[in-house]
């Protein structure tokens, strides 16, 4: 619940009142809360907790980061875990 | 090597472990506050590269670990109410209460969801106005965010069927804790990164002053943590004992802010009790007065509770670093992830989880460690 994989900000709503984004991290999207960062933009990098974006990443850490999980599985399984927990 | 081959940049890994090889003349311990640091490095062996003079010793930074059975079963009594919509993360599902599970009580009949974030559970309350749901909202201060914000949107929408049962702990009192106990070994801490990204790193330089203990913000991955590890072992052998931030691409000094003032407006410090562990003085998070409306133990009176915690499970130990998991008589016998009889053997987070799955299964002490 907790490893924090960087996402790319890809659109930013409003969703009764909250700041909401989607958010793709390589391939899959997710709907996050962006309340936390007024300030991210579309195109920023964010690592996401729980649907809530805590922290803004430079580019290129980001996609280092992303790079690193890809290249050690923890991706796909990071996310079909959070997608199964989600569906169960 | 077995393990170094499969970093992605070997090479920098090869040159930390050489740095920590050529720095260190005696043994440390070192605790990695995080389960999710654990989990790292078991499973890219980091604790078998590492020279032998490194002890790594797991921390209780587990949130589905440490939350207490006396919650756990009333969560179980919660979720087992027909007017309930029991809403929690996926990992707890499987933790076992006194008598039973969340799976156990959704498979006889209550309505237990897994969501993915607690806003989830909001909406739920939101298209099921004739429901009561119920989130279960456990976690460090990285989760609280989340959490909070919840609760904020729901009071923002005038939802009145919608509560939360609150289990909130804190990383920097667990550390005192630890420190403090008479058993205490730890000689220097990796510091969850994620848990600093939304608090910063403030809280920590008043531990590194009062314990003279170095604390070293770190990072997630196998080469966060070697790098964590080489600052942490560089100021033991200096003599020193500072606060240092190894993972600065993600944690600002001053963390999130926005985040900070929402955990203010809706939480307050109070005395928490860790499963295995026992009560932490101001260690963890409650809902303020002016939320209290939305306190799941407010609103459902579920009795006095008799907790029994399994006779066979030392997890209490392996939180506190005094026994590894292999150690434990029932690890990979009676217990295990399909079997769990503790909650460290439960959670993705969970020290004895991580040793299952990456195949630790010879007790620390007879393992040929690889040079
Ligand atoms: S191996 Fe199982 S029984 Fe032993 S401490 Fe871990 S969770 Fe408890």
């Amino acid at each position: 619940m907790c490893l924090g994989i960087p996402g790319r900000v890809i659109a930013i709503s409003d969703v009764d009142g909250v700041r909401m984004g989607k958010v793709d991290f390589d391939g899959i999207v997710k709907d996050v809360c962006l309340s936390y960062l007024p300030d991210i933009q579309v195109g920023d990098y964010t690592i996401v907790h729980v649907g809530f974006a805590i922290t803004q990443l430079d580019e290129q850490s980001a996609k280092e980061t992303l790079a690193l999980f890809h290249e050690l599985g923890m991706l796909e399984e990071e996310l079909r875990q959070d997608d199964e927990e989600a569906t169960a | 090597m077995k393990y170094l081959d499969e970093f992605r940049n070997p090479e920098v890994a090869a040159r930390l472990l050489e740095e920590i090889r050529r720095v260190i003349t005696r043994p440390w311990a070192i605790m990695e506050v995080c389960g999710g640091q654990t989990h790292s490095i078991i499973r890219n062996g980091i604790d078998q590269l590492l020279p032998p003079e490194i002890e790594l010793i797991h921390g209780p930074g587990c949130p589905v670990c440490v939350t207490p059975l006396e919650i756990i079963d009333k969560a179980l009594a919660i979720a087992a109410r027909p007017e309930v919509t029991f809403c929690s993360f996926g990992d707890m599902l499987r933790v076992p209460g006194s008598n039973s599970d969340l799976f156990q009580v959704k498979s006889s009949g209550g309505d237990v969801r897994i969501v993915y974030s607690p806003l989830d559970a909001v909406r739920l309350a939101q298209q099921r106005p004739d429901r009561e749901v119920v989130f279960f909202g456990i976690g460090f201060e990285t989760t609280a965010p989340a959490n909070a914000m919840a609760v904020v949107q729901a009071e923002r929408l005038g939802l009145t069927n919608f509560s939360m049962l609150v289990s909130h702990v804190l990383v920097p009192p667990a550390i005192s804790a630890i420190m403090e106990s008479p058993r205490n070994r730890v000689q220097a801490f990796l510091a969850a990164g994620h848990v600093c990204s939304v608090m910063g790193t403030w809280q920590y330089g008043p531990l590194v002053e009062r314990y003279g203990v170095p604390i070293v913000v770190t990072g997630f991955e196998p080469l966060d943590i070697l790098e964590g590890i080489r600052r942490a072992v560089t100021q033991l052998e200096a003599g020193r004992a500072e606060l240092e931030n190894a993972y600065p691409r993600a944690v600002r000094p001053e963390g999130n802010q926005p985040a900070q003032a929402v955990l203010e407006q809706v939480f307050e410090v109070t005395d928490r009790t860790w499963r295995g562990i026992g009560m932490i003085p101001q260690s963890g998070w409650r809902l303020r007065e002016r939320y209290r409306r939305f306190d799941a133990e407010a609103r459902f009176e579920v009795g006095h509770i008799n907790t029994a915690e399994s006779p066979l499970c030392r997890s209490g130990e392996v939180l506190q670093g005094l026994l590894k998991p292999n150690q434990c008589p029932a690890f990979g016998k009676q217990c295990t992830p399909r079997t769990p009889l503790g909650a460290t053997m439960v959670s993705s987070e969970g020290a004895c989880a991580a040793y299952y799955q990456y195949g630790r299964f010879i007790p620390a002490g007879d393992v040929e460690v690889a040079r």
